[in-house]
Parts: structure tokens; C-alpha cells; sequence
């Protein structure tokens, strides 16, 4: 019995498979292949994006479109589809999804210690690097998703198995739900999918950042290419998949605008040009997005509003995102004005009924709808090389279409059906009589009015007896009508029911009716007007109206400039000039500076075409200069390995940084953003100019020597936490790891110059460092271990050159200055860990006397905007000069990053970094009134003042906004307080 | 084990070595003082621009305009003409002789396991001897607040001048303060489980609320039973009922400080101090209305939020004071038992911005002797309080003149030498030998 019932099944189902394989053995009856035609005719056929042809017709047989046209053969064997009134569109591509995968299994906790190696043999030596994987093995058509995406309009999905930083090939998926696997798999292997994000099935450490998962990038390319040659003798699956994948189109999934850009950054440099999931976001900062000359993946999510009913919670949401929600609906058509080719997807989208409404919201905001229809079909078709098949209706395609009661991109469209490989899905049935419109309704002896509204599968019902309201129930399904009608007296739990089979004709409809006492007669509905109210229009489009658009700025929070800042010429006059040359301190002098550079310093100084300003009673400095900062940086440390040369902080800078401002209202003009200290070796470094409002790349200081962040003690033995299993553990092994590496790069430049050599990131720079072609910082705190670096050094023919933090600098002062190395110090920290027992606040001075070249640096973000009392507290602490004191933050780190030539002076032909300060700059009483870089007005005490009442009234109009938007049904998430992270040496920043 | 043993033995012989460097505590005032000549920085806003300051065991005897007064000169005559005089600086809710070096366990002693914990007593855990507290003194820093961290109610503080062989000796108030940290309406995203970073609703915060209020009632209850059943924390909130015991609320949310102020109307708390506070001036008015006083954070710390004035910090203080409430500054956060040496300065940033200067100085001196109870014998430059005070070559608020050449706590002249400027000295020399060779 079961098993006839088993049978029969089967028979059903290979039944609706219409298109099985005609070599395929059948057992389960005759063949009965259906190679009938359907016709579709009198639709208005959106061919593409570009053509239509009205009252057209297509002709569908076995899953492909036969022919397409205005006017075309109909074959005998056809099956007719009037689509009059109809639009016809080619059903749209999901191009990043992970549709169907089987989650990948998370690797088990191990032994709670960090795992350093990879689990993994016979691939690359780096568990995240997983090229080799195929999405064809880790999937299975998932039915109730397919539905989700069926009813958004889709009718193809490419998806792979979101899991690592290279995750191999994706597949391309037709949403057929009737067919097999067979007839589903468009393309096993459709596109190369990567991302900055690691592997949930492994724990190898490395990359613990977003600079370490791009250098791993870069080295994994420049690895694929070399056992490409043949050079590697060993058996890599990982970078032979990798080889294979090149031909692939590229995906490269990012999380964030600033990795967005990122990632280009590393595809420009091996030649890629990855198709790059973006943020959203990417009108923030629209010209750098255009030069990436990528293609964009652009998720369909808006941020959704902040509840800000309790004004304790509302408090804690920032202007930034306040920001975003408002201006988020117009990405798209910043996209499109811009000409950024991009490709819309359902990816991050929490309810996928939202697609719709934030596609028609992005339309609303001005998006052009051909734009629009391009970003689901013909864009994504070409990136996956579909273009003849898919997200188009042309004859040998795919038969992927929707029908439509209209315009798809207007508001009440209806979705009427979805055909995918021939196969119909029916949304919503476009067979459905409309029954809008008032009625006289007729049943035992009364007369009711009744008015129908809404869209016609789904309509709503009032009635009424004179004016008194009645309630009812509509319900209206397959052309059956039943209403349900209380009594006029409510208090009576009477009911009439009323049922009605629906024809074609709907100014009269007859039908049953079964009153209150069981008996039936029947009833008469009469139509009398066609459309009913108008009303409801009107207030949909008022919640429809676009909000006013808050001004972007650079960065696009607080504090942000809505134009960038211009170079100005400017002369101050009469200022106390602290000019840091053999000059000294000038009272009542004339500063000019012109063309970014400072031009000229005396007394009586002609203005010329400059903007004068009376800096009487002022004092006038060079920028400050904090050699030791992690201000401005997406993640500090790559703590992966006990050697990260090959990372860069240039490639994190984050130009979004409130700090960045906080420290230019502090007089900072130029910092060293140094990698952290969880390693020996740690990071390069990116010295930058703290041009507020410009990208990252415009904050790098232009033509900066080359640094790199070494570290010794606690930090690097990993002293103050439970990690035991890395070497070195003591400050013995730092010693080993030094040797050992520097070494290794010896002989890495003795193959080097043998020209055949693998390329190593890492060893090219120790390489540099060998060479001296890039400059030592080294985070120190005890004399052992600094005297120990000085050996090594010295044992390899190079120089530290700088010791940074050098808290026991002050014991061993005599021979940093025969090894030649300088100090950049803290002023008074101490006692917040073992090594620092002895940190004494007279360091700074003590070096200082011993001849070394001595800078204050704050290695955090607090006190590098008070960098200027820092150094007053050598006054102090030691009895420095004032002179000299003011030097420990200017010329002093300008000498030791090798810069002194072009700032940390006041003197002409440097670059016109200044600061203008209500008095002497190293009391506490002072405060910066204008910060300059290159003479360009930054930092204004003046504007700030303005900038904070503008910032008031954005956030006030804009929490007015929301709470509109609250109270008009629209859904809010709570407010959440963005945090500032301080970043300091330890931060370990997980990504 | 035998190598944790070394490891231990090793400690300990490190931290006794360093012991060694402390200074030794000064004995009882023997001899009258008399500073002739400095600005007198009176402390309560007032200046007396040539002061002539008399005191005498341990009490400050005259304090007087030396222009305007004939008055005979006492013992030790000290010229400080040019030079500046202030009383001692008072530094609030420190942790200061509880931790001596914070990433090392054994050494610190500033949080116990519970949550209501109103029996734990910070004083006995004071080392007199912290190199730490040895480090305030050379700034002006010469009496602390030692409170207990970590739970509801973290315990009870004490107040201590830093020149004592012990604990005993040190105190000035004992048992002055019950210090709660406020439930907070928000919680940290646990970004560890996937959940987003930054600060989320915190839906448990009513029920934390709930629970101290049951706490203080149960305790009310039990103080006026029979106490039959022995309760250490119940009987150690006794104090607290009867006015003996300051309340300190360590809290900062405007949402949080409301309720704070409910909870003292609601529990009849006649003394209760706001600790931190850093949304205090969005309620100044209720806050000014139940005449609570207020230990503003320190000057020296970035704003919460993107958005607010990057001076917000520094002019926080300045801002409440001048909605009338009575403000004292205070030090905790990043590294703060060493950083609360700059008590002065934060002093002076506040000042720098829109503060007047003696206003600014009352922050760290009168107004926190008020705050915590002692304004009765420290603060001040008056006659009959405590010669706790110091002479500085200049303007003490500001670090390029902040140069202390006399300390004295209760009149005894103490050193201003530290472990620090021991080291100081031991390699300067060691230069200016090498120099001479």
C-alpha cells in the first residue's frame, strides 16, 4: 500500500518535471513529454531596460523563449495568454546570496590557546585562504528561500558559501522549484567569491585585522603566481584553485565604505578588478568610489529610524547616523548620476518584504528606473556572462519573466506572476475580477451601501444601512464573494452571510444569502460608481513625500566640512612667534604664509593679496607632531604572528575619526599612526597630516620616510594575559626572534639578487630595514631589553631610530647616544604595569641633557590633544627651558621621523603648518584658536562655535523627522550609543 | 611549582627593595611657622596677595594680609616672597594605596567579589607606604579619598593624608562614605557573540534599581529589629540612616541621575554626592533643587559622543558650578591612582576654560573638603584648620610653575622626595659624573 503510494507520487512529480533529460532511462510510465507552446500576447514587453514593445508577443516552450515580438507565428500546439493591460519584465538576478548552503561547521574552541598554524595540509599555509572550496558541494535547494526571492521578482541566484577571506566559486542557480538539480544549475562554478573576513572553520590567529587579511591578499597572489611558474615543488590545492578561479569574475564582499575602497586598493595592484559588495554608503564619499572603476554590489536596506520617543535613549544616537538614515535613500541615484555602474541585491536585508518598498523608496529619491531594471537584470546577467540568457526577453533566453499589472517600478503595481525556466509562479492571480467601487446591496427587504476598496485580491468591504455603520466581513477568493453582515444592533451576535460566485460582469451580482433565523434567500449587489474614494491617495503620497536631505560633509558627521577647505595666503601679524630655530621666541613679529609654504617671518610685513590676521597678544607655533598616535585607524595591531612586516597602517586609516578634529582643536598637525605592540615585529607605519574632511590617501603625509613599529617586553611576551602558547614568552626569546628574522631577510637579499625568488612582503621590508632604507620606532620600556635591540642592531649594521615610550631611557641615556638612536617618551605615565615600576617623569629631561633627540608622544587619544602641557610638564619635572620643552613636541618628533626639513619649525620654505594660540602654548591656560596645514585653515575656535549650533539643529530636525516617521507607522530600531574605542598599543581590534 | 615558588619569592623580595625607597613620615609639629610674603591662595576664592601665615601644632594660628597687620613673626621664619602658598589639594574618590602596580594581582586590593557591599572598608587596605601616593605630594596633592571599586555598593571610603606609617595614622575621617555605582539603563553590546558593538538598552535596569532599593529597606528593617541574627551588611548601613555616612553615587546618565535623586528622596538620605555625573548640566536645575553636590570627572578625558563641544570635558565643571551646584573634581579612569597627581592641572584646564582661576582652585580644595565632610579642618587657608598646605615657586594650577619647595601636612614639614626623584638624582649624577671624566 505504501508503496503504491510511493509510486504514484513519483509519477506526479516526474510529470510536472517537463523537462527531463531524453537520455534518461523511464520507468514510471509512457513518455509524456510536454513540447506544447505558450504564447503571450498583447503585453507590453520590457525587453530590456532600453526597449519595449507594446501590445507584444512571446512565445515559451521547454523553460526557453522561442520568440519575441510584435507580431509573432503562433504554432498549432500553443497554449494562448491574453496579457492586455500587462507588462511584461525579465525576472531579475540575485547576484550575492548564500542561498541553499549548508552552514560551514565552526572549529571547536582547542585548548583555549591561540592556534598558529594552519589545520589544514596539502593547502595554503593559511587556513582563510580557501579558493578550492565549491558552493556545488555544500548545496541544496532550499524551497521556502527560493519563495522568498520567487515573490520579490527573482529568477536566478548566484550563491556560494560565505565563509572566509578567498571562499572559492559560487554557483549560479535558476529558482525553478519544479525542476531537478539538473535543470536548476545554471553554472557550477559562476564567479570567485573573497572578503576581509576569516574563516569560521579554523582559528588559526593570522590575520587578526583588516591590514593583516590584506596582506595575506597580496601575499597569496604573489604566492599563486609563483607555484603557477612551477617553483613551488610541494602539492598547494589552495593556490592551484586559485589559478584556476582567475578567469572567474571576481566578488569581493565588504562590510563598510572604508573596505569597499580597501579592497580595490589590493585588486588594482595584481590586476583585478573586483565587482565589490558595497556598503550603502557609498555617497559619502562618491568621487573616491568612482575611481575605484569597480562595479558595485549595493544591498537594498536602508537604516531604519531611531525610536527617539524617550529623550534619555534619543541622547545617545550621533548626528552620523542620524545622518545616514536621512540621506541613505538617495545612494542609488548618486550611483546613477555618477555613472557608477551597480547591481541591486536582497543580500542584508532583514525582511525581505521590505526589496520593494526601498526599491521603490530609492526611486522616490530619484533613481532612474531604467538604471533601476538594469541593476537586477542586465547588469548582473553580463557580470556572471549570462547576458543572451538572462535578465532579458529575447528569443533563446531563459524563459524568466513577470507579468505585471503595470509600470513595475509604481506603487501599485501588482506582481501578477513569475515564470522561471517556462515554469509559472503565481504571485498574486491576474485573473481576478476588480470588484472596486460603490453598490446598492439588496437582501431581506433592506438596502445597503457598500463600497469596496483596495487591490483586487485582497479587497476591503464597508457597508452601511442609512448612515448607521454595519459591520462585515469581505472575503473574496478564487471569483467566490462571502460577506458577512452584524446586525444593525451591535449588541445582537446576529449575522447575515451572503455568498456569490463572481462572473466577468460585476454591475450585477446575484448570489445566496443565509440570514439571521437559518433561512436563505438570496441577494442582489448593483453597482453604482467605479472608483471608490480618493482620499486614502492623497495621504499615502504625503508618507511617501521625500524628507529635506541633510547637507553631506566630509567626513559626513559632526564637525564635518560641508566644501573642503581651501589653501589660503594669510599673514598674521604681530604674534609672539615661537619659531624653534636659533631664532628663539619672537615678540611682535609677522608671520606670512603663501602658497602652503611659510614665506616669509619679520617685522612690518606687506600682505600682498593675504588675509591678514592680528594675532596681538597670541602666540604663533609650528603644528604639533605626536610620533606615537593611533588616532585615525580601523584596528591597531596584527597579532597573528610575532612578525607582521608585512602589514601596513596605510591601508587603515580612517579618515572618520572624531579624534582627527579633537586633535587639530589641540594643535596637532602631523602624527605617526604606529601599529601596536602585540608583536616583536609589528607594522609599517602611515605618518599623516591631519587634513580633516579629506580620504585616507589625502592624509598620508606626502613623500614621508619609511617607518616600522617593533616592540619588546610584557606586551610581546604576552606577559599581562593567558596566552602561553607563542614564542618568544620571555625577553630572551625577543632577542631570538630579531636575529632570526633579520637573518632570514639576509639571505632572502642574497636570492633576491639572484632574480629568481619568491617575493616575500615581509621579508622586503626587514630588507629595508637592513638597508636603512626604513626607520626603526621601537615600543621599550626597560633598560635590558633596549640595550638588547641596540646589539642586534648593531649586529646586523643598522640603527634603531627611535625608542618610543623609552621609559628607562634615562639608565641607559649614554648608550642610546652611542648607538645614535632618540626618545620619544611619555611625560609622567607609570605604574600601570611592572615594567613601568621605574618610569620616572623626569625622564624626557634627563635624555635630553644626555644629548639625545627628545620627543613627548601620547600613544593615546586623550592626551594627544593636550600634547602642549605634556611637554610644559618637563618644565617641571627636570627644569627644561620653555623653549627647548616646546621642541619635545614640534622640531624634536619632527627630527625623528626624518621631517624636520619640512616642518616643526617656523621658518620660510617650510610647509605652512601652524598654530595660532591665545598665549603662551605650554600653559594650561592656553587654548589653539586656528590650526593650519599648508596654509589651510583646518581647525577654527571661531567656526566651532558655529558648527556646534548647526549641529544642534540637524540632530533636532532631524529627530523631528523620525518621530514623523515613527508616528506614520514606519519601523524604528532602538538607539544605540556609538561608543568611542580608544585605541591604544594593546588594542587588539577583532574585525 | 618550584618555579612559581622562585617567581613568588622573587616578588617579594622586589616589592620589599622597593619599599625601601619611601619617605619617612615627618614627626609631630614641634615649632611655630611663619611664611612670610607669598600669595595666599585662600582656597574659598579669595587671594591675599603678601600673606603673613602663622601655624602651630598642626594649626594654621593667622592668616593674614601682611601689608595691612603688624604681627609678630613665630619659630621657623620662611621668606616666600614671589612664591605662592595653597592648601592642600584634595583629590575625591581615588583608589590611591589600594593597587600599586595594576596589571599585577597580588598588588592590588581595590575590588571584592558581591555586590552589596556596604561592610568592606577601604582604609584597612591602604598601604601608607604606595610609592603611588609618595608621587602626589611633589604636586600638592596631600589628602585622598580611598574608595573601594567593582559591585552595587562597593563599600565604605575613608579619607587619608599621604604622610603616615600606616593606615591607622593616616586616616583623617574614617568610614566617611557609602559609594554605590548606579545601575546603568544601558549595557554593552556583547560583541563577542555577534552582536553589534556600543551600548544598547539595558532592560534589566529597573530590576537592578529594585534590588538596591530592597537592599536599603531590608536594611532599615533589620536596624530597627532586634539584630538577634548577625548581618554584616544590614548592621554596616546603620551610619548611612543616621547621617553619619555620605552617600556617594557614582553615576552619569541623565536618565540614571534622575532616578539616583528619587532613590535619596524615597530612602530620606539627607547627604548624597554625585559622582561623575557626565550628563548632570541636562538636570542641573533638580539637581541644584535637592542641593546635591557633585564630583565632576576628570577634565582630562575625551566627550562620550562624536557630536559633543570637544571641550565638553573641560568645561564641564565650570558650567555646573555656574547653575549654583556645589562641584568638587575628581580623578578616576584611565590610570588613575598615578594620574591623580595632576589633580591641579585639571584645576587649571577648567579654568582655561571660562573658569576664574581661585574658582577653578576651589574644585580641588574647599569645595571637595566640603563634599567629603572635612571642611571643618582642611580646604583652607583659615585660621584653627589643619596647616595642611604647600609653596609653590608659581601659579600651582598650571604645570610649567607648579614647583613645590615646602609641604606640610597637620604642620609637619614632609619630604618631596619620592622613588621617583631618587632615580632622578641616582642618573643625573651618574651623567654629570661622566661628564667630568
Amino acid at each position: 500500500m505504501r508503496l503504491k503510494f510511493l509510486l504514484l507520487y513519483l509519477v506526479i512529480s516526474s510529470g510536472l518535471n517537463l523537462y527531463a533529460q531524453d537520455y534518461f532511462p523511464n520507468n514510471d510510465g509512457v513518455n509524456s513529454k510536454n513540447t506544447n507552446y505558450t504564447v503571450f500576447k498583447n503585453a507590453k514587453i520590457h525587453v530590456d531596460s532600453n526597449t519595449i514593445i507594446d501590445n507584444g508577443m512571446i512565445a515559451v516552450r521547454e523553460g526557453k523563449l522561442t520568440a519575441v515580438g510584435k507580431s509573432i507565428a503562433i504554432p498549432k500546439n500553443s497554449i494562448v495568454i491574453d496579457l492586455k493591460g500587462k507588462d511584461v519584465y525579465p525576472s531579475f538576478i540575485e547576484i550575492y546570496s548564500d542561498f541553499g548552503m549548508k552552514k560551514p561547521a565552526k572549529a571547536g574552541s582547542g585548548n583555549g590557546q591561540p592556534q598558529y598554524n594552519a589545520s589544514r595540509e596539502g593547502y595554503y599555509w593559511n587556513d582563510h585562504i580557501r579558493p578550492e572550496t565549491n558552493a556545488l558541494e555544500s548545496f541544496t535547494f532550499d524551497k521556502t528561500e527560493a519563495e522568498k526571492f520567487q515573490k520579490n521578482g527573482f529568477g536566478a541566484v548566484n550563491t556560494h558559501l560565505a565563509d572566509g577571506i578567498m571562499r572559492g566559486t559560487g554557483m549560479l542557480v535558476s529558482l525553478n522549484a519544479e525542476g531537478s538539480e539538473g535543470d536548476r544549475i545554471l553554472k557550477d562554478k559562476s564567479a570567485n567569491f573573497l572578503s576581509f573576513d576569516k574563516s569560521v572553520q579554523s582559528n588559526q590567529s593570522y590575520p587578526t585585522s583588516i591590514m593583516g587579511a590584506m596582506a595575506l591578499l597580496r601575499q597569496t597572489y604573489i604566492d599563486a603566481a609563483w607555484y603557477e611558474k612551477g617553483n613551488i615543488s610541494t602539492k598547494d590545492l589552495a593556490l592551484e584553485a586559485l589559478n584556476r578561479n582567475s578567469t572567474l569574475p571576481q566578488i569581493f564582499k565588504t562590510d563598510n565604505l572604508l573596505d569597499q575602497l580597501r579592497a580595490d586598493t589590493v585588486g588594482d595592484e595584481y590586476g583585478i578588478q573586483y565587482l565589490i559588495f558595497g556598503s550603502g554608503n557609498e555617497f559619502e564619499r562618491i568621487a573616491e568610489v568612482k575611481n575605484t572603476n569597480a562595479t558595485f554590489i549595493i544591498p537594498l536596506d536602508f537604516p531604519e529610524a531611531y525610536d527617539l520617543e524617550n529623550p534619555f535613549m534619543a541622547n545617545n544616537v550621533s548626528l552620523q547616523d542620524m545622518k545616514r538614515w536621512n540621506q541613505a535613500p538617495s545612494n542609488l541615484m548618486q550611483l546613477a548620476k555618477n555613472n557608477i555602474p551597480f547591481i541591486l541585491t536582497t543580500q542584508n536585508l532583514k525582511d525581505e518584504k521590505k526589496f520593494r518598498e526601498n526599491l521603490l523608496k530609492a526611486i522616490s529619491y530619484g533613481l532612474d528606473k531604467k538604471k533601476a531594471l538594469e541593476a537586477l537584470t542586465t547588469t548582473p546577467a553580463k557580470f556572471l556572462g549570462e547576458e543572451n540568457k538572462l535578465g532579458v526577453i529575447k528569443q533563446g533566453a531563459w524563459a524568466n519573466f513577470l507579468i505585471t499589472s503595470g509600470d513595475i517600478f509604481d506603487k501599485e503595481t501588482v506582481l501578477f506572476e513569475n515564470w522561471i525556466q517556462g515554469q509559472k509562479v503565481v504571485l498574486e492571480n491576474m485573473n481576478t475580477v476588480n470588484l472596486e467601487g460603490k453598490y446598492s446591496l439588496a437582501v431581506d427587504g433592506k438596502n445597503y451601501d457598500l463600497e469596496i476598496t483596495g487591490k483586487p485580491n485582497s479587497p476591503k468591504a464597508e457597508v452601511k444601512l442609512g448612515d448607521a455603520k454595519i459591520k462585515s466581513k469581505l472575503s473574496y477568493t478564487d471569483t467566490w464573494m462571502q460577506i458577512l453582515l452584524s446586525s444593525p444592533d451591535s449588541t445582537k451576535t446576529e449575522y447575515t452571510r451572503l455568498v456569490a460566485k463572481v462572473n466577468d460582469d460585476v454591475n450585477k451580482i446575484n448570489g445566496r444569502a443565509i440570514l439571521s433565523n437559518g433561512k436563505e434567500t438570496s441577494f442582489t449587489v448593483t453597482k453604482s460608481l467605479d472608483k471608490a474614494k480618493e482620499k486614502d491617495k492623497k495621504e499615502e503620497d504625503k508618507n511617501d513625500s521625500i524628507l529635506p536631505i541633510v547637507p553631506l560633509t566630509y567626513p559626513n558627521l559632526a564637525y564635518g566640512f560641508k566644501e573642503l577647505p581651501k589653501q589660503e595666503d594669510i599673514l598674521f601679524k604681530n604674534a609672539t612667534v615661537w619659531t624653534n630655530t636659533e631664532k628663539g621666541i619672537l615678540e611682535k613679529t609677522d608671520v606670512l604664509i603663501k602658497d602652503g609654504k611659510i614665506a616669509n617671518i619679520g617685522t612690518n610685513l606687506s600682505a600682498g593679496k593675504a588675509k591678514v590676521i592680528d594675532a596681538s597678544g597670541k602666540h604663533l607655533t609650528t603644528g604639533i607632531i605626536d610620533e606615537h598616535s593611533h588616532i585615525g585607524a580601523s584596528a591597531i595591531n596584527e597579532a597573528g604572528q610575532n612578525s607582521s612586516a608585512e602589514v601596513s597602517m596605510e591601508d587603515v586609516i580612517d579618515p572618520t575619526d572624531i579624534n582627527i578634529y579633537r586633535n587639530l582643536a589641540g594643535g596637532v598637525t602631523t602624527i605617526q599612526l604606529l601599529h601596536g605592540s602585540a608583536n616583536p615585529i609589528g607594522g609599517r607605519s602611515a605618518i599623516m597630516k591631519l587634513k580633516w574632511g579629506e580620504n585616507a590617501e589625502g592624509m598620508i603625509f606626502p613623500d614621508s620616510p619609511k617607518f616600522i613599529k617593533f616592540a619588546l617586553g610584557e606586551n610581546v611576551k604576552q606577559a599581562n594575559w593567558d596566552s602561553k602558547s607563542r614564542f618568544p614568552q620571555t625577553r630572551m626569546g625577543v632577542e631570538q626572534v630579531f636575529t632570526d628574522y633579520f637573518s632570514q631577510a639576509r639571505d632572502y637579499e642574497t636570492a633576491k639578487k639572484t632574480g629568481n625568488y619568491r617575493k616575500d612582503i615581509e621579508m622586503e621590508t626587514l630588507v629595508e630595514i637592513l638597508n636603512g632604507e626604513r626607520f626603526v620606532s621601537s615600543h621599550s620600556y626597560v633598560q635590558s631589553e633596549i640595550n638588547m635591540l641596540m646589539k642586534v642592531a648593531e649586529s646586523f649594521d643598522f640603527r634603531i631610530n627611535t625608542f618610543t615610550h623609552i621609559l628607562e631611557g634615562y639608565k641607559v641615556a649614554d648608550k642610546m647616544k652611542e648607538h645614535g638612536a632618540g626618545a620619544s617618551t611619555f611625560s609622567d605615565w607609570w605604574a600601570y604595569k611592572y615594567e613601568v615600576k621605574d618610569a620616572i617623569p623626569y625622564n624626557a629631561a634627563i635624555m635630553h641633557n644626555a644629548g639625545l633627540t627628545v620627543a613627548i608622544n601620547s600613544d593615546d587619544g586623550e592626551m594627544s590633544r593636550r600634547l602642549n602641557q605634556e611637554a610644559a610638564k618637563s618644565v617641571k619635572y627636570g627644569g627644561i627651558s620653555e623653549e627647548e620643552a616646546w621642541k619635545f613636541v614640534t622640531l624634536n618628533p619632527a627630527k625623528l621621523l626624518h621631517l624636520d626639513n619640512r616642518v616643526g619649525s617656523i621658518e620660510a620654505g617650510k610647509d605652512g603648518d601652524v598654530v595660532l594660540w591665545s598665549g603662551n602654548p605650554l600653559s594650561i591656560y592656553s587654548k589653539a584658536e586656528k590650526t593650519l596645514i599648508e596654509g589651510t585653515v583646518y581647525f577654527d575656535i571661531e567656526k566651532d562655535k558655529e558648527l556646534r549650533k548647526e549641529i544642534a539643529q540637524q540632530k533636532n530636525m532631524l529627530t523631528g523627522q523620525m518621530l514623523t516617521a515613527k508616528n506614520g507607522g514606519a519601523k524604528t530600531q532602538s538607539a544605540t550609543k556609538k561608543e568611542d574605542q580608544k585605541m591604544g598599543c594593546d588594542t587588539l581590534v577583532t574585525y | 611549582m618550584k618555579k612559581i615558588k622562585i617567581i613568588y619569592i622573587l616578588g617579594i623580595l622586589i616589592i620589599t627593595s622597593s619599599l625601601n625607597a619611601q619617605q619617612t613620615p615627618s614627626p609631630a609639629q614641634s615649632e611655630a611657622v611663619t611664611i612670610v610674603g607669598a600669595t595666599a591662595h585662600i582656597g574659598n576664592g579669595e587671594v591675599i596677595k603678601n600673606s603673613l601665615i602663622i601655624f602651630e601644632n598642626g594649626i594654621l594660628t593667622q592668616v593674614l594680609d601682611a601689608t595691612t597687620t603688624k604681627m609678630q613673626y613665630r619659630g621657623t621664619i620662611i621668606n616666600a616672597e614671589g612664591k605662592h602658598v595653597y592648601p592642600g589639594f584634595i583629590a575625591p574618590n581615588t583608589t590611591l594605596g589600594l593597587v600599586e602596580i595594576a596589571s599585577l594581582r597580588p598588588t592590588d586590593d581595590e575590588d571584592e567579589i558581591g555586590e552589596m557591599l556596604p561592610h568592606i572598608r577601604s582604609l584597612v587596605a591602604y598601604n601608607a607606604e604606595s610609592q603611588i601616593v609618595e608621587s602626589m605630594r611633589p604636586n600638592g596633592v596631600l589628602i585622598g579619598e580611598v574608595v573601594p571599586r567593582g559591585g552595587t555598593i562597593s563599600g565604605t571610603s575613608s579619607i587619608v593624608q599621604f604622610d603616615a606609617w600606616n593606615w591607622e595614622d593616616a586616616a583623617i575621617k574614617i568610614d566617611n562614605g557609602l559609594h554605590i555605582n548606579w545601575p546603568n539603563s544601558f549595557k554593552r553590546g556583547r560583541w563577542w557573540l555577534g552582536e553589534e558593538r556600543g551600548l544598547k538598552p539595558n532592560e534589566k535596569y529597573p530590576e537592578d534599581v529594585l534590588k538596591l532599593t530592597q537592599f536599603f529597606n531590608n536594611s532599615r528593617a533589620y536596624i530597627a529589629g532586634d539584630q538577634k541574627q548577625e548581618n554584616l551588611p544590614y548592621k554596616s548601613m546603620e551610619t548611612v540612616f543616621t547621617n553619619g555616612k555620605k552617600v556617594f553615587v557614582h553615576v552619569d546618565g541623565e536618565r540614571e541621575i534622575v532616578d539616583a535623586i528619587q532613590f535619596k528622596k524615597d530612602q530620606n538620605l539627607r547627604d548624597m554626592v554625585i559622582v561623575g555625573g557626565y550628563d548632570a548640566l541636562k538636570v542641573a536645575d533638580l539637581i541644584k533643587a535637592e542641593n546635591i553636590a557633585v564630583l565632576s570627572p576628570r577634565p582630562h578625558s575625551t566627550p562620550n559622543q562624536d557630536d559633543e563641544d570637544y571641550d565638553y570635558n573641560y568645561k564641564l565643571a565650570k558650567l555646573l558650578s555656574d547653575k549654583g551646584i556645589l562641584v568638587g573634581l575628581e580623578s578616576s579612569g584611565q590610570m588613575e591612582r598615578a594620574s591623580t597627581r595632576n589633580l591641579p592641572f585639571y584645576a587649571g584646564t577648567v579654568a582655561a576654560n571660562g573658569m576664574a582661576k581661585e574658582d577653578a582652585l576651589k574644585l580641588i580644595t574647599l569645595n571637595n573638603a566640603k563634599i567629603l565632610g572635612i571642611d571643618d579642618r582642611l580646604g583652607t587657608l583659615e585660621k584653627g584648620k589643619d596647616a595642611t598646605l604647600f609653596i609653590s615657586e608659581g601659579d600651582a594650577l598650571d604645570m610649567r610653575t607648579n614647583k613645590l619647595t615646602k609641604a606640610y601636612i597637620q604642620g609637619r614639614e614632609l619630604s618631596l622626595e619620592s622613588h621617583q626623584t631618587e632615580l632622578y638624582h641616582r642618573y643625573s649624577d651618574k651623567y654629570e659624573n661622566q661628564k667630568k671624566e
